[in-house]
C-alpha cells in the first residue's frame, strides 16, 4: 500500500507563484466549494502531507492559505475546499473551470498520519475543519491494516452545512470505520444528533489509551476537544491539533502568523495538545 | 427484577453504586418502550420519573410562541434524561420526543424521592451524579451557545 510522499514543495523557490487551471468547482454547501487545480506546467509534482496548505493566488485580489484537501496520491491534481467569508474567497469559489489560479507551497508540518499506526485514529471535525482532515482519512483507509479503529466525529452548525456528505455515509460503510455526525441547530427533520462535537466522545468505540487524536475546527471548539480527550484518557502528547492565523509569507518570514514562540505556517499548523496547552489557555495571544 | 437490577448496575450513571442501593433503585425501575415520534414528556408537566436510554434517540425541545419548536440536543444510548423529578417544584421545563424507536428504563422519580428522603446518603450519591450530568450538559450549551461555525467567528 501507498503512503503519503515526504513533504517535497511544488517549487524550489517558496515565495515562486506557479500557474494552476480550475479543473473541477463542485458546491458543497451554500457557502463552500471545493476546487480541483492542475497545474499549468508539465509534469505536474503535486506531492503534500495531509495537514498540508498552499498559498492560493487570486489574480487582482489577493492571496490566501488555503489546507489541501484532497487525496495525497492524487499527484496530478490539487483540491482545496473553500468556505466564501471574504472577497478572495467569494472571487475564488466563483471561479470557472479554466481559469487562473496561483500556487506556491505546499507549506506546512502536516498531521503525523504514520504516529499512529497500530493505534486506533480519532478524527474531530468542525465545520470546515474536516476539510483539512480527509486526507488523514485517505491515508488511514488506504492503509487499513496499518491502523486500528477509525472513528470519525464531525460536527457542523446545521445540516445544511455538513461536508461531503456523500463520502462520509461511504466511510460508515467501511469496515472498523465508525461515522458520528452532529449539528448544533437541528431542523425538526433531522434526524441525526444535535449538540456540539464533544457530546459524541460518548459513542466513540475506540480505547483511549492507545488511540491518536486529530483534531481541526474553530479554535474554541479545539480548546474543548483536547480538554475532554484527555479526561477520556487521551495522552495529551497523542492528541493533535491544526492551528489557524494570518498567513502571509508561509515560511515563517513576515511573522503575520506568530503564535506564542511559533510561527504557525512553518512551525505548524498542526502542534500536539502536549506543547499547545498553555497557549490555547491565554486569554489573548 | 434481577435482570432490571443488573443493568442499572452496570451503567456507567450508577458505576460504583453499592448493591444495596442499586437494589434499592430497582424497585423503582421498569422497562419502557417508545416508539419514534411519541413524546416522553412535554414541558410543564410534572416530572414524576427518569431515564437510562438503552437504545434509540431521544430530542430534547423547546418552544416559543409562532416558532417552531427548536431542538436542543439529542440523547442516545447509555445517556441520562431528565433531573426535572429531583428538583422542587418537580414540573418538566422541556419537551423529549422520541426521535427513533427508544428503550428505556424509567425510574420513579417520587419513589425514589422518598427512598432519597429516608437514605441521605443515596440522595447525596444521586446529587453527586446528576450534578455532573447537569455540569456536562451546561458546559455543552455553552459551546453551542457560541455558534462557534457561523461566518467571522
Amino acid at each position: 500500500m501507498s503512503t503519503a510522499a515526504p513533504i517535497e514543495p511544488i517549487t524550489t523557490d517558496p515565495m515562486l507563484t506557479q500557474p494552476y487551471s480550475v479543473r473541477q468547482v463542485v458546491k458543497e454547501t451554500p457557502d463552500t466549494f471545493t476546487l480541483a487545480l492542475e497545474s499549468q506546467n508539465e509534469p505536474a509534482r503535486n506531492r503534500f502531507r495531509p495537514g498540508q496548505f498552499s498559498m492560493l493566488w487570486v489574480f487582482g485580489v489577493g492571496e490566501l492559505p488555503i489546507s489541501i484537501s484532497g487525496d495525497p496520491v492524487e499527484g496530478d491534481r490539487l483540491v482545496y475546499t473553500v468556505r466564501s467569508v471574504g472577497q478572495a474567497t467569494q472571487t475564488l469559489v466563483s471561479s470557472k473551470v479554466g481559469e487562473a489560479v496561483g500556487v506556491r507551497g505546499p507549506f506546512g508540518t502536516g498531521w503525523p498520519v504514520e504516529q499512529a499506526q497500530r493505534r486506533d485514529v480519532l478524527v474531530v471535525a468542525g465545520g470546515i475543519g474536516l476539510a483539512p482532515l480527509r486526507p488523514v482519512i485517505y491515508e488511514v483507509l488506504r492503509n487499513r491494516e496499518k491502523y486500528g479503529r477509525l472513528v470519525i466525529l464531525y460536527g457542523a452548525r446545521s445540516p445544511r452545512d455538513l461536508l461531503y456528505r456523500k463520502q462520509l455515509a461511504a466511510w460508515a460503510r467501511k469496515r472498523e470505520t465508525q461515522v458520528l455526525v452532529t449539528v448544533d441547530y437541528g431542523g425538526l427533520s433531522w434526524r441525526g444528533h444535535v449538540g456540539v462535537v464533544t457530546t459524541l466522545f460518548k459513542y466513540a468505540r475506540l480505547q483511549p489509551a492507545r488511540s491518536t487524536a486529530f483534531a481541526c475546527g474553530p479554535e474554541v471548539m479545539m480548546r474543548f476537544v483536547a480538554r475532554d480527550l484527555e479526561t477520556q484518557g487521551f495522552g495529551r502528547e497523542n492528541i493533535y491539533l491544526s492551528m489557524e492565523r494570518n498567513m502571509k509569507c508561509a515560511v515563517g518570514f513576515c511573522g503575520h502568523c506568530q503564535y506564542g514562540p511559533h510561527f504557525i505556517c512553518k512551525d505548524g499548523p498542526i502542534f500536539s495538545y502536549d506543547g499547545m496547552r498553555p497557549l490555547l489557555e491565554k486569554y489573548e495571544l | 427484577m434481577e435482570t432490571l437490577e443488573r443493568i442499572i448496575a452496570e451503567h456507567p450513571f450508577f458505576a460504583g453504586l453499592e448493591s444495596y442501593y442499586t437494589n434499592l433503585l430497582t424497585g423503582c425501575a421498569s422497562n419502557v418502550r417508545f416508539d419514534a415520534g411519541t413524546y416522553l414528556f412535554k414541558e410543564g408537566e410534572e416530572a414524576n420519573e427518569f431515564y437510562l436510554i438503552r437504545s434509540g434517540k431521544v430530542a430534547l425541545e423547546i418552544f416559543a410562541p409562532q416558532r417552531k419548536p427548536v431542538m436542543l440536543a439529542t440523547l442516545g444510548e447509555g445517556e441520562i434524561l431528565g433531573w426535572s423529578w429531583l428538583l422542587p417544584p418537580y414540573l418538566w421545563r422541556f419537551h423529549a420526543h422520541a426521535v427513533e424507536t427508544t428503550r428505556v428504563i424509567a425510574l420513579d422519580g417520587k419513589c425514589l424521592r422518598t427512598k432519597c428522603e429516608q437514605n441521605h446518603d443515596l440522595g447525596y450519591e444521586m446529587l453527586k451524579r446528576f450534578a455532573q450530568i447537569m455540569e456536562q450538559r451546561l458546559e455543552a450549551t455553552r459551546l453551542q451557545l457560541l455558534d462557534v461555525y457561523a461566518v467571522g467567528k
